[in-house]
């Protein structure tokens, strides 16, 4: 009983947490901009707003498809650590949230596929081209990490960093890995140079053309939550968990920096997007699992 | 187009409806969000729409109100009409609207949306925008400035609020007068549905 509630606790805390950042990261987009910018609660309007319309199918699989979209992102949500507010304790494993994951982003890509329109299957296409971009350096810095601590679990690896202080952060242990995770981040959270799948000048908003009214919301809210498991992997595998509150304020520079750097970015074209990340990111990351395997933990000789 | 004299075209008066009575709970509680985030289409016909590139950036500001761009009609709820429409864009714009989802919205900018304005009489031009799809709004000026086009949104936004922007129920419940109006401008047309053949 108490793992429900806690479950529920944390979709609960994702939910207020991310769509409030989303609205302060408009916010700051606006500022970069020199405008005033929307107040910072515009995201909750816009999604209950589009609550409140009507919508229209396109079939079986299009509906399904963001059911499955949205339930799977939960079902990952809830094994994804926040700090030391864990909902399974011991069954948080990086492979079950990589492997969950990938249930979210395939009924998207079905559930855009289903509504029959080319710029859809464009834009579906462009998304899992860059996730194959981004998964690889991301995987191999993050099992590096696993090979050192022995362990896949991601409160295991958060908690293993906090005897030191601020030194015992990955971030400052191995620093490469730690740049190699935050540009995949930028990537996985569509993030300006890697907006490639949902650009809207060229391609219409991409696997979001068709969709509209209630449909739509659901596909924002899942957005919204596979924002925070990203970048709660991120703040838990690199900079240390911590409790909640360090855990959300670590979350927000985390999350206020990348809507920075993607501010001031123009956007790749989708065979850039791949060609960048399997050269630079992809050779920092061997490197950096070079120097784990050959040294011990990252810098940590010199720390 | 000109219309012919001797049809009646408005023998009905479509402005009448009064939507008050189907106006529930739900949907009072749901017109303050739409009236806080409103996405417009990224749509433009005539020469009012260099109006809304200032009406956008850092000088006027739009997002201020939660009003932002949207690339395709099925996200969008408001359309606006920026200024002349030719009779080919009138069936782009009739497929759009019917594309976008129900409480939508239309505005017309400048005086050729309202009575042909420069082109009136012209053989190529819809003369009267709102005999083709249902304006909630119209903004005066050829063309109507940054501050006219705000201030029409402000207004808008009101309207909505209020539940007075209520052109979609119009189209819905008038949709045979629509129609005959739209098929005397345009004409029959037979759309080939690659797609769904
Ligand atoms: S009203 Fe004036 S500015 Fe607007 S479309 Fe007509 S001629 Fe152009």
């Amino acid at each position: 009983m108490t793992t429900f509630f806690s479950a529920i606790g944390l979709v609960l805390l994702a939910f207020f947490w991310q769509v409030t950042l989303s609205g302060i990261a408009r916010k700051v987009v606006a500022r970069g901009q020199k405008r005033m910018g929307p107040p910072f609660y515009q995201q909750f309007l816009d999604i209950f707003k589009l609550w409140s319309k009507g919508s229209i199918t396109h079939g079986f699989i299009y509906d399904f498809g963001v059911i499955m979209a949205l339930g799977g992102t939960i079902a990952t949500l809830i094994f994804v650590p926040a700090g030391n507010f864990v909902v399974f304790k011991g069954l948080d494993n990086f492979f079950v949230i990589t492997y969950l994951l990938a249930i979210g982003l395939l009924g998207m890509a079905m559930s855009a596929s289903g509504s029959g329109n080319p710029w859809a299957s464009i834009g579906v296409m462009r998304g899992l081209t860059q996730n194959l971009g981004y998964e690889l350096p991301f995987l191999i810095v993050v099992l590096s990490l696993i090979y050192d601590y022995k362990t896949g679990s991601i409160s295991g690896i958060a908690e293993a960093q906090q005897g030191m202080g601020i030194l015992g952060w990955n971030l400052f242990r191995m620093p490469l890995g730690t740049i190699v995770a935050f540009v995949s981040l930028l990537g996985m959270l569509g993030k300006k140079p890697f907006d490639t799948p949902i650009a809207p000048a060229e391609i219409a908003s991409g696997p979001l053309v068709e969709y509209s009214g209630k449909h739509l919301g659901l596909l924002m809210l899942q957005h919204e939550f596979a924002q925070f498991i990203e970048v709660g992997l991120f703040v838990n595998l690199f900079l240390g968990g911590g409790t909640v509150i360090e855990f959300l304020i670590k979350y927000f520079f985390v999350y206020i920096l990348a809507t920075m750097i993607g501010n001031v970015m123009g956007r790749f074209k989708i065979d850039e997007v791949v060609a960048f990340y399997l050269k630079v990111p992809l050779l920092l990351a061997f490197i950096q699992a070079l120097i784990i395997i050959f040294t011990g933990l990252g810098v940590s000789v010199w720390l | 187009m000109a219309l012919n004299e001797n049809e009646k075209i408005n023998e009905i008066d479509v402005n009448e409806l009064d939507c008050r009575d189907t106006k529930t709970f739900w949907e009072k509680f749901g017109n303050i969000f739409r009236s806080k985030s409103l996405w417009m289409l990224h749509y433009c016909t005539g020469c009012g729409a260099i109006e809304l590139p200032p009406t956008m950036t850092s000088r006027f500001d739009m997002e201020r109100f939660g009003m932002g761009p949207m690339a395709t009609p099925r996200q969008a709820d408001v359309l606006l009409i920026t200024g002349y429409l030719s009779v080919k864009t009138l069936r782009r714009v009739i497929y759009t609207y019917e594309q976008m989802q129900t409480p939508k919205y239309v505005v017309g900018f400048g005086s050729c949306t309202l009575n042909g304005g420069i082109y009136y009489d012209s053989y190529a031009v819809i003369s009267r925008l709102d005999y083709y799809i249902p304006v909630d709004l119209y903004i005066a000026g050829c063309m109507p400035r940054p501050e006219a086009v705000m201030n029409g949104f402000r207004t808008l936004l009101d309207m909505i609020n209020k539940g007075e922007a209520k052109g979609w129920k119009r189209y819905l419940k008038y949709n045979d007068w629509y129609k005959r109006n739209q098929i005397r401008a345009l004409g029959e047309v037979y759309v080939k549905d690659e797609f769904h053949e």
